[in-house]
């Protein structure tokens, strides 16, 4: 049975529960089974933050992620945090601001600049997580254009989709360069 | 059939709500129950009900109880501190026979504790908390759609024998998103209060006819005026010294729960045919236990799952047939040790207890309860 487990890290207000619940949308838009949970610190904004969705072919038991097969990191202190944590086979997709903490076992790290491009491309910091949701569904395969776009679209506030729209591609862009570069 | 949606356990607990006929909401938001308040605020207007944000816990359990008597369903959700608020309008509720839904959706305390994490530490506070001898109906939802389900059982649970019905819900289903077939209104079952639309103003208010299993309730307001009290009353509602009566009040109250229990009780099992070992599991902690018990098959164990849905009434035949083919129970929960009394109360020496417990904001893992299983 195939089974992703994601988890998403960062601190509070980034948005990162909202990209795994968008995640989590496109898995059920494409049928498939799947489970979003998070936990956060008790202040609502910029505490750490971990949010996760586990995406299966088969139905779900326990909700939570155990092994991720997918880490994203956007704060330094969540990757000290959950970075170590991860198996050598998981792929990590990070903030190029970041660096690696002591302990990192992961193979696999791809650095991209999420929060540049929400701010400086995107025009706007707070889409960085949809910035992220469009790097992920390129990386780690969940569904389709269109499916990824429609689960978007069911989540953001009214108003802001053609933003958001850009995010998710400039996501997307950021996540095939860094393939194209791995090729080369 | 609808399609699957993508929805949120307290989510799931607002439509079934609405679903039950739900009309009014008056809560004092909380974490992990928030969701619910804020989800209430935006539906109950849309579906013609009023939402009221209360002053504090104590406050929103009286104005359900009011809009209840008044004829219209009411809920009111908290977590472990605003439940500890409610317990003294919980008794009242019960003895004035008002229909009422409480959700608790449990973290971990005491006091305030940790807000964020799971708990199931508020389960002998769901049977005791209200001082007095008193039954209770608690129901426990492990999935999102049994989220739904249970609310709407715990409605008409509460309108059918007139009493309040506890959801303990906890925070690993409450913030659970997953994917759910919303069921058709034609699907569910809804069960209203026995209701006298037009009274007669002599009306004894508590008076039972025959074959009745609660005295017809008559909304204030609609032609009646008649006493409601916290203290032990009569037929005409109004207090009470009398050894008699009082005998015949309390009896009541317990046995129309207590002769009703084949009604009430709801347990899932799987794996049992077979098993020689059982876990015995309610709530978000079910899901582990599916998972340990999967594992735990693929590597030759005879093990299966009993999992309460009703809690309260304790499903004492149920686990005691249970419990006599059977060499071991494992009782997992997310506390120091408290339905395994209950489970050590019922099955004595009739095969082994174990515990799996967690009291530190953590969630019990497959592993752990796997470990337990192998631990033999």
């Amino acid at each position: 049975m195939n089974k992703q487990e994601l988890r998403l890290a960062g601190s509070g207000g980034q948005g990162v529960i909202l990209a795994t619940v968008i995640l989590a949308e496109a898995a059920i838009l494409s049928g498939k089974h799947t489970a979003q949970s998070q936990a956060y610190g008790p202040e609502a904004r910029g505490g750490s933050c971990k949010a996760e969705t586990l995406i299966s072919d088969g139905p779900i038991g326990f909700t939570k992620v155990q092994n991720p097969t997918f880490l994203m990191a956007l704060t330094q202190k969540s990757f000290d945090q959950y970075g170590p944590e991860v198996d050598e086979d998981c792929l990590v997709m990070i903030d190029s601001t970041l660096t690696p903490p002591e302990g990192l076992k992961a193979k696999r790290v791809v650095s991209l600049p999420i929060l540049d491009t929400a701010r400086n491309k995107v025009g706007r910091l707070q889409t960085a997580n949809i910035v992220a949701v469009g790097a992920i569904n390129s990386l780690v395969g969940i569904t389709d254009d269109e499916t990824i776009t429609k689960a978007v679209l069911m989540h953001v506030p009214k108003g802001t989709e053609e933003l958001n729209m850009k995010a998710l591609l400039e996501g997307k862009k950021l996540a095939q360069e860094c393939g194209k570069e791995n090729k080369e | 059939m609808g399609d699957v949606v993508l929805m949120q356990g307290n989510e799931a607990c607002v439509e079934g709500a609405l679903a039950a006929g739900m009309r009014l909401y008056a809560g004092y938001p909380i974490t992990p129950s928030t969701e619910i308040a804020e989800l209430c605020a935006l539906r109950l207007p849309q579906e013609g009900g009023k939402f009221i944000q209360m002053e504090d816990e104590i406050a929103s359990i009286a104005c359900a109880i009011g809009a209840s008597v008044a004829g219209v369903k009411a809920m009111t959700a908290t977590s472990g501190p605003g439940f500890s608020l409610k317990q003294e309008n919980l008794g009242y509720a019960v003895l004035a026979e008002i229909p009422l839904v409480v959700v608790d959706v449990q973290r971990m305390g005491p006091s305030t504790g940790m807000p964020t994490s799971p708990s199931q530490g508020d389960m002998m506070m769901a049977r005791w908390g209200t001082h007095g001898d008193h039954p209770v109906i608690a129901l426990c939802p492990s999935s999102v759609k049994e989220t739904f389900d249970l609310t709407v059982r715990a409605f008409n649970l509460s309108e059918k024998f007139r009493t309040p019905v506890l959801l303990m819900m906890d925070e690993i289903i409450g913030h659970l998103r997953e994917g759910m077939v919303v069921p058709n209104s034609e699907e569910i079952t809804i069960i209203d209060r026995p209701t006298v639309k037009y009274p007669d103003p002599k009306r004894l208010p508590y008076h039972m006819k025959k074959g009745q299993l609660v005295p017809e309730m008559a909304p204030f307001g609609m032609g009646q005026r008649y006493n409601i009290t916290g203290l032990i009353h009569d037929e005409s509602g109004f207090p009470t010294n009398s050894v008699e009566e009082s005998e015949k009040m309390m009896s009541r109250l317990m046995h129309k729960i207590s002769d009703n229990y084949n009604s009430i009780k709801d347990v899932v099992t799987s794996g049992l045919d077979d098993a020689d070992i059982a876990v015995f599991c309610y709530g978000g902690t079910a899901r582990a236990a599916q998972s340990a018990v999967e594992e735990a098959r693929k590597k030759g164990y005879k093990v299966g799952i009993f999992r309460p849905r009703t809690i309260w009434p304790f499903p004492e035949k149920e686990l005691l047939k249970a419990a006599s083919k059977l060499k071991r129970i494992i009782v997992a929960e997310h506390n120091y040790g408290q339905m395994v009394l209950e489970v050590e109360r019922v099955v004595k020496d009739n095969c082994k207890i174990d515990f799996v417990g967690k009291w530190n904001g953590s969630v019990i893992t497959p592993a752990e309860i796997l470990a337990k299983i192998e631990e033999a």
